[in-house]
């Protein structure tokens, strides 16, 4: 689409994007679990009027506050690097990507900052209930604003709803209801909002076993312990159940994405599920890129056909299917997609000629073959193939879908176990005592940050080359700038977001050692 | 009668709620506008902190009208969206950078360990207050003196220099409404601070800031609406498309939307009565009639550059490659789709309202900031 691309653009505009969207999330999360539980304990407040209720509150509150401002302030630079970065992209999809971000900003936003207003500054100018209820409009704000943002990201992974209008050259919506209630989009914002209600919990939970350690703050500590405990257990299964429902939609929408994650070369019957292992390179190759092999596994037979397709005797692709195609699972081979959408791009070029000549004989014609349905399935369908240089293109880091996603299972596992001990121990009355589970509460609270960043390098990674899957790749995406200066903002972004979150962790952990307000 | 809606009448109808987003927005940098006076408004700290925690209260408004200004841009006419953005690169990343340290700024700057310093934090306040609103005016003014790019056959965008933007930055017109837009953000500040802040030395420091960023307001304000009317404007043919420069085309419009025309007119008046009356009669009371004036001008000037077939984007650099809200649109399914969501705004404005109103119901003093309440 773009002749004469830049790689190197390209590179420097990924990682850009890429800074940008794992520093936001640094903070997102602990917004969105963080907004919930606060919530809980306030409404305990209300209900009992017991003070020390209020004193938690506002104690979590407060470290609340000092992370929302920097969320907001890295997601406003999100929403405008799809324009800044990636304008090819935003006029091809904009018809369908856009309408999310504005009902986002309509919907969630104003939701969450009109009454985040009311939650820090309204204790005593309104009354308990009206600040309630803002406290739980801030919430749902907050995840109202998760959901439409990744409906938007999720017809990235799975594009529906759409047509393609030659006219425009872009994709325009034709069915709203099929971008809200996508498979991906379910699957995507229940997995992301559970997965941050669980960090939330787990944030709570550290701090509070810090106290305990220090022998300090017992009540706050203990009450808090127990609303983050069964808060983040509901959640942690919740996750693992959600996980699954996204693994298996993954299978069905991005399979070249499925089997990197599981490092599966050779489809089969009765495939493995792999729990555990170790990739190292061989010899063997896919086109230019290097085969991985287990140097160690453990694996559990048959699970994995079992869990894509409910039968352990089912079919599992592996990526050599992908690439060379399998006639009897109905893939097509690379090259011959290839062929096909170079095949739909040279009649977009004709039909973009004829236009310009105002040859409206052939701009009828050539737009009627837009609207044959064959054309549309078997050809337009593989548009995004035209700009695949070599076969193996279509192939993601194996190695990076692997471990971030085997680690990011094994991660969320341990969280069940912390979560049910937490609440084990908190109803045995030993909790204060048990300092060895103390400090794994406290040390784990990092590791909720990492699983949740695991899994948006696994959702991003492992589509890649594809900007929009099938549809456009991240090369005919980018805006055609200098890469210098997109090099420049990316040292300018980094260096700031790495300024400002250094000063947030410094600023939290004095609130921390402070305590709560008497 | 639904399905009799036109793609022409939602082309405008999204026209008209991206300009009514942007006249909000210019009000609500009385945000921004507050923040560049932290320096030399304030005679002791304690009047520092009252202004900044009088302007800390409403920053979220400010940023979210921001966001949604560019998500409703972005839905509805992305050609302009991707044009802009991804073309006037260093423009818009300035105007984001110095949104990204408003952000943090309040709510890090009196907070112990913030690693940088009060100070620097305040500095952050500073420069977003001041590059915020001026940088956003100069981007605007390019809708009415066009911008240097070309769109492909197929709607990509190509920069015609390696400044990406940053050459309106040269334009005597565009620096006159990005001065005009920062001294009227100031205004908004300072009738916002006599109207909120119960501090009679504030008070009386405030207005006398007020008479002093007037006069450049008027000065750069009036040089750009005269400018603006005797210049060449971009007409576009709604026929057939094709963008022609017409001399006093915005004029003109202005005569052929005799609403508008009186819309700005309106405006005009009741910024010079918000402030007037706060000079001269010393009422509190002048930040309503400044802020409408201020949505009425904002508004009326983005109906004139995107109606009665003007291109609102035009391109210098190759003129039929300027975008006009025919030409820069969503699909007639998505502008629909978005119709029936902009239908809740009432409600938004209403609890928006209601909101800002229990937090305002009493005045800020002196005393709220020595208390044990959160506070900037």
């Amino acid at each position: 689409m773009i002749e004469n691309v830049d790689m190197s653009l390209v590179d420097w505009s990924r990682a850009q994007f890429a800074l940008t969207a794992i520093y936001h999330w640094l903070f997102v999360p602990l917004t969105l679990g963080l907004s919930f539980i606060i919530a809980i304990m306030e409404t305990i407040y209300v209900r009992s009027g017991k003070e020390e209720w209020k004193r938690i509150t506002r104690f979590w509150m407060t470290l609340f506050g000092i992370n929302f401002a920097i969320g907001v302030a890295t997601g406003i630079i999100l929403e405008f690097e799809f324009g800044t970065n990636w304008s090819n992209y935003s006029w091809f999809v904009g018809d369908i990507f856009g309408a999310p971000l504005a009902i986002e900003g309509i919907l969630a936003f104003f939701l969450e900052s009109t009454f985040v207003a009311v939650m820090f500054f309204g204790w005593n100018k309104v009354d308990r209930r009206f600040h309630l209820t803002s406290t739980w409009l801030v919430a749902i704000g907050a995840n109202l604003s998760a959901l439409w943002i990744l409906v938007a990201n999720a017809w990235m992974q799975n594009p529906v709803g759409m047509a393609f209008n030659p006219e425009t050259a872009r994709n325009e919506m034709v069915n709203f209801w099929a971008i809200l209630f996508n498979q991906v989009a379910v699957d995507k914002f229940l997995h992301t909002i559970t997965s941050s209600f669980l960090l939330g919990s787990m944030f709570v939970l550290g701090i509070s076993s810090w106290f305990l350690l220090r022998k300090r703050e017992e009540f706050l500590a203990k009450r808090s312990i127990l609303v983050a405990g069964v808060f983040g257990l509901i959640s942690a299964l919740t996750v693992a159940y959600t996980g699954d429902g996204s693994a298996r939609t993954v299978a069905k929408v991005q399979p070249v994405k499925f089997a990197s994650m599981e490092a599966l070369y050779d489809g089969k019957t009765n495939a493995g599920l792999i729990a555990i292992g170790v990739l190292k390179d061989t010899d063997k190759k896919i086109g230019g890129k290097s085969v991985k092999e287990f140097g160690f596994k453990i694996e559990i037979p048959g699970l994995l056909s079992v869990l894509t397709a409910g039968d352990k005797d089912a079919y599992v692709p592996g990526l050599n299917d992908h690439i060379s195609g399998n006639s009897q699972m109905g893939i097509l081979p690379v090259a011959e997609k290839m062929q096909r959408g170079s095949e739909a791009r040279s009649v977009l070029k004709d039909y973009q000629r004829a236009r310009m000549v105002n040859d409206t004989g052939q701009v009828h014609n050539i737009g009627m073959v837009f609207k044959d349905k064959d054309f549309r399935e078997n050809y337009f369908r593989y548009f995004g193939y035209s700009s695949i240089k070599k076969e193996d293109d279509i192939i993601p880091s194996v190695t990076t879908s692997f471990y971030s996603f085997h680690l990011m299972v094994i991660l969320g596992f341990l969280f069940i176990l912390i979560f049910a001990l937490a609440i084990h121990l908190l109803f045995k009355g030993t909790i204060a005592t048990s300092r060895w589970f103390l400090w794994i509460a406290f040390l784990s609270i990092p590791l909720p940050y990492v699983a949740s960043e695991l899994g948006w390098v696994l959702t991003e990674v492992g589509r890649q080359p594809w900007i929009i899957q099938d549809t456009m790749t991240v090369s005919d995406g980018v805006s055609q700038l200098n890469s210098g200066s997109v090099i420049v903002t990316f040292v300018l972004f980094a260096a700031l977001f790495t300024i400002l979150l250094i000063s947030e962790i410094s600023i939290m952990v004095k609130q921390v050692k402070t305590g709560p307000k008497h | 009668m639904i399905l009799m809606i036109s793609h022409l009448f939602l082309q405008h109808y999204w026209w008209i709620i991206v300009s009514l987003l942007a006249s909000i927005l210019v009000f609500l940098m009385f945000v921004q506008g507050g923040q560049s006076l932290i320096f030399s408004l304030p005679e002791n700290n304690l009047q520092k902190t009252l202004i900044i925690n009088a302007m800390g209260r409403k920053w979220e408004f400010t940023f979210t009208t921001l966001v949604t200004f560019g998500g409703a841009f972005f839905a509805s006419f992305p050609l302009f969206y991707s044009a802009s953005f991804g073309g006037a690169y260093w423009v818009w990343i300035a105007i984001l950078f110095s949104f990204i340290i408003q952000a943090v700024a309040y709510e890090f700057r009196s907070k112990p360990h913030n690693v940088l310093g009060q100070k620097t934090f305040d500095i952050f306040l500073f420069i977003n207050g001041s590059l915020g609103p001026f940088l956003i005016g100069t981007a605007v003014a390019t809708f009415f003196t066009g911008a240097m790019f070309r769109l492909n056959l197929m709607h990509q965008v190509k920069w015609a220099n390696s400044w990406y933007g940053l050459e309106a930055l040269a334009s005597i017109r565009n620096l006159s409404l990005g001065f005009a837009v920062l001294f009227l953000s100031r205004i908004n500040g300072l009738l916002y601070i006599i109207n909120t802040i119960d501090n009679s030395s504030l008070k009386k420091r405030s207005v006398k800031r007020l008479t002093i960023n007037t006069i450049p307001f008027l000065i750069f304000f009036l040089f750009f609406v005269i400018s603006l009317l005797l210049s060449k404007g971009f007409a576009a043919d709604p026929r057939t498309g094709i963008v022609a420069t017409e001399q006093f085309k915005y004029l003109r419009n202005f005569l052929e939307m005799p609403p508008v025309l009186i819309i700005f007119l309106a405006g005009v008046l009741s910024v010079l009565y918000g402030i007037g009356t706060t000079i001269l009669k010393e009422s509190v009371k002048g930040i309503w009639f400044t802020a409408t004036g201020t949505v009425f001008v904002v508004f009326s000037l983005f109906l004139v550059a995107g109606f009665n077939g003007t291109s609102f984007y035009p391109s210098v650099y190759d003129l039929q490659s300027s975008l006009t809200i025919l030409n820069a649109s969503s699909s007639l399914f998505t502008l629909k789709t978005m119709m029936y969501v902009s239908f809740i705004i009432p409600f938004v404005i209403a609890y928006i309202w209601y909101a800002w109103k229990a937090i305002n119901n009493t005045k800020m003093t002196e005393d709220e900031m020595k208390s044990d309440e959160h506070k900037y």
